[in-house]
């Protein structure tokens, strides 16, 4: 072949433009490059802008007092703090709301994924529209609905709706009864952890011997059993170091308790609700996706339907479920944002918002609320990473 | 003697198991529980929904001008009708609205023809929409030239300003998305890839409010000096870039669907990369993954809500103004109905819509 047509000479090695490594390679730089500059452009614009403008960078103004007080702080705050702390409690409500928020959708969105399921068509369709409702409406409407249009017209605190006179809802807020812990508390509390403790060894004492024998041992009645008894038991013995403090209307409003504020009440509220419609097509989805023979087999064996929901159907449906319910999880923290639109002085509303008007640093305030954000996902997606490990499927 | 077996005529069911009784037993009170859980439902529906309905339609007031027109005690949707031209069309001039008017009746002449099962062109339609249509529209609402009066953005507001929001936001992203996507799949470009992860990890994960902050406060600084943006363009770069973190993400998806075969078959003719991509594997994945873009869409159709924190004033930033209008005290519960039940229509609608066309194009793929 090749004496047919000499001139024509195979390359022992592919033209260099053509070789792909050598082309990833250029093509590689010219993108890093393009990057850096196009960073460059940027920084260097925004430095002579502060300059021009009289901006001084740097995190120094963290240290300064801000003068501004703050509706809400789980930690101490008042005007003559830094704001530095200002950011410590947006943070802090952040988080509150956050964990508020994951705890009550969690529960909501389980109960009406399941009932969405129910045999009973009445159940099954009123929680398909409890989901078609809820998450086709934008979120910030919903917040605003139960800020505004319920929240502002609840009754004032005298006309009060309450619950056995010790729980308190009004246009001030909700008012809860607060926990008064006093000096020999220390030993409930230690006996809590201590039976908690003792639970967990407990539960794997049983598991190991149910593999071993195939004994059954109630864990959850023992569990049960544990961790109410013990506790009280001390609780008791060293004459009850605890009372509740009930709010009491005195003059216009509630004194004592503790008060859940309306802008706290109703982002809570319309978090939950919003993102407990998505969590229950997550879990009905997760439940569908067990196959009907897995509940087949686990009734040829003859267990209980209770048994077969715990020990065939939930362990599988979980492994569809988590990887949905992380972002949702992960989205609700996100959403808590909204909170500036309310008012509720959260990360956003405080940091990024009066800290932000007052010192006029941008690009630091900015960069620090994002990297919270960040950080706040980061977390939550490892965390869920290492409960889906945990979860998963041991192939043997 | 034999005699033929003759059975009798089969019994017509027990009348419990058919008809309405059948299907009230089955479904309704099939064991003691679900009879409990109906009997608490329907007691729930019997309190709720006729005080419900009285307010919404009953009691509620259609007609009038004035909040003096709202007298019954049920809805006050005078309120909602005084103001629905600013709800609709913000502040743009009152003679001019028919621009916005064209607009809508010729995107819709435009979709319609993609809903048609028969219709051969959906492709070329599709890009004309994506890519030549906003021009036209851009044109119609801004003005200035063909002796159009010329509008300023900050007239923009109410459901078009919405629809703007998203529209642009999701067309504008969907190419830089794909990009996106391509440069993560990307696995013998490691510097490539791993900036375009860092992209798309870093805009997942901070919500669209401090995008919106950062648009509007840290871009004014990124820029040179005398080169300014106005507000809405401001937010609209934050929504595109915030956009096409998520269309990466379901373009991956896409393609990740994509038997490798594919891929190899590509390879194997020979194409180039840009080739294989532009001609075997992105038509291919891109029809997949549409259901997944509408549903990015709907997303970022509920999230436009958020512009009113930077002070542009969307479908419900136009109620949250007229609710601050004096003659209008009190009737903020009339005006979120509304806007939600407008809300509730588009996003309804849409997901309908991505799940139908999610079964109708599951069909390829599944082996």
């Amino acid at each position: 072949m090749a004496d047919a047509s000499p001139e024509r000479e195979i390359p022992a090695k592919p033209r260099l433009l053509s070789d792909p490594k050598f082309r990833a390679l250029v093509f590689q730089i010219l993108a890093s490059i393009t990057v850096a500059a196009f960073i460059f452009f940027i920084v260097r614009n925004t430095l002579t802008n502060m300059e021009s403008r009289g901006i001084s960078t740097g995190f120094g103004f963290l240290d300064r007092a801000s003068g501004f007080g703050i509706l809400q702080s789980l930690i101490e705050y008042n005007e003559t703090s830094t704001y530095g702390r200002t950011f410590l409690v947006g943070l802090l409500n952040t988080i509150l709301v956050s964990v508020l928020g994951v705890f009550f959708a969690t529960i909501i969105g389980f109960i009406m994924g399941v009932l969405r399921l129910s045999s009973n068509w009445l159940i099954s369709k009123l929680a398909a529209t409890y989901i078609e409702i809820f998450r086709n409406i934008p979120l910030l409407l919903q917040i605003f609905f139960w800020y505004y249009a319920i929240g502002f017209n609840l009754p004032g605190p005298r006309q009060a709706m309450s619950v056995g006179e010790s729980l308190f809802l009004s246009n001030r807020g909700l008012y809860l009864p607060a926990p008064v812990f006093e000096s020999g508390f220390m030993a409930t509390g230690l006996a809590i952890i201590g039976s908690i403790v003792a639970v967990i060894f407990l539960a794997r004492w049983a598991r190991k011997r149910f593999e071993a024998t195939g004994q059954l041992f109630h864990t959850v009645y023992a569990s049960l059993a544990i961790l109410i008894l013990v506790p009280a038991l001390v609780f008791f013995a060293t004459g009850s170091p605890m009372h509740l403090d009930y709010p009491s209307l005195q003059g216009f409003n509630f004194q004592g308790g503790v008060v859940v504020i309306p802008e706290l009440f109703a982002l809570v509220l319309a978090l939950s609700i919003y993102t407990a419609a998505f969590i229950a097509e997550t879990v009905r989805s997760g439940i569908q996706a067990v196959s009907h023979g897995q509940t087949e087999a686990a009734s040829a064996l003859g267990l209980r339907p209770s048994w077969i929901l715990r020990l065939v159907v939930i362990p599988q449906a979980m492994r569809v479920i988590i990887p949905p319910l992380t972002s949702q999880y992960l989205n609700l923290t996100k959403n808590s944002s909204l909170a500036a639109a309310i008012g509720y002085p959260d990360l956003v509303a405080v940091f990024a918002g009066t800290t932000l008007n007052q010192t006029g640093q941008a690009v630091e305030i900015i960069a620090i609320t994002m990297s919270v954000y960040l950080l706040l996902s980061l977390i939550i997606s490892i965390f869920m990473n290492w409960y889906n490990a945990k979860m998963a499927l041991r192939e043997r | 003697m034999s005699h033929d077996f003759a059975p009798l005529p089969d019994l017509p069911p027990p009348g419990s198991s058919v008809g309405a009784i059948g299907w009230l037993r089955r479904n309704l009170f099939s064991n003691a529980i679900n009879s409990v859980l109906t009997l608490f439902a329907i007691y729930l529906l019997a309190t709720l929904l006729p005080p419900l309905f009285n307010w919404l339609f009953f009691d509620a007031d259609w007609f009038g001008d004035s909040r003096d027109a709202c007298t019954s005690g049920g809805a006050c949707w005078v309120f909602v009708s005084a103001r629905f031209s600013t709800f609709m069309y913000g502040f743009f001039p009152e003679n001019e609205t028919w621009r916005i008017n064209l607009i809508y009746i010729a995107l819709i002449a435009c979709m319609a023809p993609l809903f048609i099962d028969s219709f051969r062109h959906k492709v070329k339609l599709g890009v004309f929409v994506i890519f030549v249509f906003p021009i036209f529209g851009f044109i119609l609402l801004f003005g200035g030239v063909f002796g159009l009066e010329q509008t300023e953005t900050s007239q923009w507001g109410g459901l078009t300003l919405t629809l703007l929001l998203a529209s642009v936001g999701c067309v504008a992203a969907l190419p830089l998305g794909i990009m996106l996507a391509l440069g993560r799949q990307a696995t013998n470009m490691p510097a490539v890839k791993s900036m375009c992860v860092l992209f798309i990890e870093f805009w997942r994960g901070v919500p669209l409010i401090t995008v919106l902050f950062m648009s509007s406060v840290m871009l004014p600084l990124f820029l040179p000096e005398g080169v300014s943006f106005d507000k809405l363009l401001r937010a609209l770069i934050g929504i595109t870039l915030f956009q096409s973190a998520y269309i990466a993400e379901v373009v991956r998806g896409g393609l990740q669907a994509i038997p490798k075969g594919q891929y190899e078959a590509a390879d194997a003719l020979g194409l180039s990369y840009w080739k294989k991509m532009g001609l075997i594997i992105l038509p291919q994945a891109l029809k997949i993954v549409i259901p997944g873009i509408v549903n990015t869409f709907i997303a970022l159709f509920k999230d436009t809500t958020l512009v009113i924190i930077v002070g542009l004033l969307d479908v419900l930033g136009m109620v949250q103004n007229a609710l601050n209008d004096p003659n209008w005290l009190g009737y903020s519960t009339e005006g979120y109905v509304f806007t939600a039940f407008v809300f509730w229509i588009f996003c309804f609608t849409m997901s309908r819509y991505s799940q139908s066309l999610e079964r109708k194009l599951h069909t390829g793929h599944k082996r």
